[in-house]
């Protein structure tokens, strides 16, 4: 089944079956690898990129479901060579450790920044709870957030 | 995990999708949200050789008050329901229920009509609409029927929509002035089924006893459970202490819970007893509040 979608701003094409998972045919497919699987069981939030600008866990969808739909995984995030001030966050605070949930932390904190830019620690807890880190304990997670809302809402972004 | 292969079907009308449906017989499942569908396909607890997925049908989505009922499309994603401002300050129980069912990102594909359809027991908004006395619109190849929630929830992941049927929308009664509910679950983290979780609903009188009482169990039986003889005690009494604390006790009496990972049977018939009576209070404070 044909699938046509726009992936951070640009135009794709693939050939699937529906059967496939959206994740699959991002990394397999259309060879989008920033987007990590984890838990394949919808718990952990590794796979979470945006579909129309929310953030959803792309193992738990079919691809044929994203036709039509504009997404945006992790490789969206820097633009001209520049990392958005979640990136730079991150690396300031030492957001991560072993970094294989950060590309789904990036993508639930893009978009809840985009919609709460001035967000408190318990809304920043809330809105990652549904993304699982094994190594931060999450403290450095928040900072991260925190260190980003602070540099966009300087006009970093 | 991949699922087993199947066609896939993106009707764009309900007549379309309920013909499909008829043709299709029970080789098809409704692709809703998907979030608890698809991961029952991966785990190959679930092959069916069809899905229609009934995401690309309009005018089933969106939250609104008419004709003596909030009436919610069956495709409304948990998420608008959570942010739903007519929601968060009329329904207070539907709005406690809307922030603790899974977790944010399961929440803005998870549909209000697939959590229901789906017949999990442990699901949040089950209780929640037997608290509240819902109805759920379903419509078939002969037409649309209403269906009180009470004879909705046949089994354990049955209900009483037939294969060619779609749940269309749920209609929650509008609230009189003095009422209020809340709902409690205790998870061991976000995202898990509920240990178990308790939805109160209070409509009180001008004198302060219980109008209409409505209390609904979560994934403490083989179905959501109605706690009719603690909402029985209620009615037409002053909620005071005592009477919550016996309510609380009948409510207990009346969830099944088997044991497991969570807890076992007398942990989890406490648990009711706890969740229900704090639940009452709450609801009685917000009851009150509104005055």
């Amino acid at each position: 089944m044909q699938v046509r979608l726009s992936i951070n701003g640009e135009q794709r094409e693939a050939d699937v079956e529906p059967r496939l998972l959206l994740v699959h045919m991002l990394r397999d497919v259309l060879r989008l690898t920033g987007t990590h699987i984890g838990c394949d069981t919808t718990h952990c939030g590794a796979c979470t990129i945006l579909m129309d600008g929310r953030p959803v866990k792309s193992c738990t969808m079919f691809a044929v479901q994203a036709r039509g739909k504009q997404l945006m995984t992790v490789e969206g995030l820097e633009q001209n060579g520049k990392l958005h001030p979640l990136q730079e966050g991150f690396m300031a605070e030492h957001g991560l450790q072993c970094g294989y949930c950060t590309p789904g932390m990036l993508m639930t904190s893009y978009a809840f920044l985009e919609r709460h830019p001035s967000p408190s620690e318990d809304e920043i807890r809330w809105a990652i709870s549904g993304n699982l880190c094994r190594c931060t304990g999450y403290v450095n997670i928040v900072k991260a957030v925190q260190h980003a809302a602070a540099k966009i809402s300087q006009g970093g972004a | 995990m991949i699922p087993a292969a199947f066609e896939y079907h993106a009707p764009s009308t309900i007549d379309e999708a309920t013909a499909l449906l008829a043709k299709l017989g029970e080789d098809a499942k409704i692709l809703s949200g998907g979030q608890s569908l698809i991961p029952l396909m991966k785990l190959r607890l679930a092959s069916p050789t069809h899905l229609v997925d009934i995401n690309g049908i309009p005018g089933l989505s969106g939250i609104r008050e008419d004709d003596g009922f909030l009436r919610i499309g069956a495709l409304t994603r948990e998420s608008e329901l959570e942010e739903s401002e007519l929601v968060r300050t009329r329904y207070p129980l539907l709005h406690d229920t809307s922030k603790v069912i899974a977790d944010p990102l399961v929440r803005n594909l998870a549909t209000v009509g697939g959590n229901l359809a789906h017949g999990d027991p442990a699901n949040d908004h089950p209780a929640t609409m037997l608290a509240l006395g819902a109805e759920v619109v379903a419509v078939g190849p002969k037409g649309e029927r209403r269906v009180p929630i009470t004879s909705f929830f046949t089994g354990p992941f049955e209900t009483s929509l037939k294969p060619d049927e779609i749940l269309v929308e749920i209609r929650v009664p509008m609230p009189s002035a003095r009422s209020a509910g809340a709902y409690l679950k205790l998870e061991r983290k976000v995202g898990d089924f509920a240990t178990a979780a308790v939805a109160a609903q209070l409509s009180l009188g001008g004198d302060g006893t219980c109008e209409h009482v409505g209390i609904g169990l979560t994934n403490v039986g083989l179905t959501p459970i109605k706690a009719t003889r603690a909402e029985a005690l209620l009615k037409g009494k002053t909620p005071d202490e005592t009477v919550i604390k016996r309510a609380a006790e009948l409510a207990a009496e009346a969830s099944e819970p088997s044991a497991d990972l969570r807890g076992s049977v007398e942990y989890k018939k406490d648990l009711v007893r706890v969740l229900t009576a704090r639940a009452l209070r709450k609801a009685l404070g917000r009851a009150t509040d509104r005055r």
